[in-house]
């Protein structure tokens, strides 16, 4: 149990970050027609930022079930690369079943405290660790999505910029450090504005060109900058 | 497919798609990732994907390019300032909020 609470109190500033963030993404939801139940389940059932935000941009533009999966799923393809880190993290005793439950809780900032500890992590830790932050994202969007009702519409529509805004604060830091990052997110944004706005290709749907856009400008990133470290490992 | 049908069914989907890269390697995978263009595309994904999901997005987002442009250049100068994500994303709306009385 000393375990388990040592987690909690590691995932508090999390948890409460969480909460702000998941408010915004509540008040999206209503803002498009979600209900807040399933904003709330969505969140409690997904546990990240990114990824359900395009899915629910897919859901209000009723886009193909294989275009929310195939977007979705490599918006978080990033989550298969910390999962692979934290093999070499967790305690060996840990059992299959263990793991196939800890590994629901793999986000940005946990798997960076996890993965920053100085001891292997176990079972109770990791369940620790995940309880506050999927407590704060789970709340902050049902008050988000049920509070949208007493919010102005001029408030509500500048909160439709908080999420974009947290995307520039996660992106801007890294590449400022390198210029292989700040070339990846140039080439992407230039292949997203292509799709936007070239006749033709901007008929694609919003998922297609996300998927397209950032598989093409990673591609291109991996064979033209490789890295000379890793990161995280 | 009804509305309520199609949503219930992307939810599921969103998890399914959530879970599965979360959920494989650290559960079946026991061998290191040894290719370096693997290990490289992965490493820039989350960089490319939410800079394709941000542009040009963030400029028609609230209704008023203008102060959509303003805003995105605060949270960017306040990222480069280190901010953490909260405050930026709380600046953000702000800014976009107050100028909106008078643009």
């Amino acid at each position: 149990m000393n375990h388990y609470f040592y987690g909690v109190k590691k995932g508090l500033p999390i948890g409460l970050g969480y909460f702000a963030v998941s408010f915004a993404f509540g008040v999206m939801c209503v803002n498009g027609g979600i209900s807040p139940l399933m904003a709330t389940i969505i969140s409690f059932t997904n546990l990240t930022s990114a990824g359900q935000f395009a899915g629910v941009k897919l859901i209000f533009q009723v886009a193909s079930l294989v275009e929310v999966f195939l977007t979705v799923l490599l918006i978080n393809l990033r989550y298969a690369l910390m999962s692979l880190s934290l093999t070499q993290k967790i305690d060996s005793s840990m059992t299959r079943l263990q793991r196939l439950i800890c590994s629901f809780g793999i986000t940005d900032e946990i798997f960076a405290v996890a993965i920053t500890e100085d001891k292997k992590v176990n079972t109770s830790y990791l369940l620790g660790l995940t309880t506050l932050p999927l407590l704060g994202w789970t709340l902050g969007t049902l008050l988000g999505a049920v509070g949208a009702n007493f919010l102005s519409d001029r408030f509500l529509t500048a909160m439709n910029i908080a999420l974009y805004a947290m995307f520039i604060a996660i992106v801007v830091p890294d590449a400022k450090k390198s210029k292989n990052v700040f070339l990846v997110c140039l080439m992407a944004i230039a292949l997203s504005l292509f799709f936007e706005y070239v006749p033709y290709v901007k008929e694609i749907g919003l998922g297609f060109k996300i998927i397209i856009s950032t598989i093409l400008s990673c591609v291109i990133g991996a064979l033209i900058f490789p890295r000379k470290e890793m990161v995280n490992e | 497919m009804s509305e309520i049908t199609y949503k219930i069914l992307c939810v599921i989907i969103m998890c399914l798609a959530t879970y599965i890269p979360r959920v494989i390697p650290i559960t079946f995978f026991t061998k290191k990732i040894n290719s370096r263009f693997i290990k490289d595309f992965l490493y820039y994904v989350p960089y490319g994907v939410l800079s394709a999901m941000t542009f040009p997005a963030i400029l028609f987002c609230v209704g008023n390019i203008y102060i959509a442009i303003i805003a995105t250049i605060v949270a960017i100068i306040l990222s480069l300032c280190k901010q953490k994500l909260i405050v930026v994303a709380i600046a953000a709306v702000v800014v976009v909020y107050g100028l909106s009385f008078i643009m």
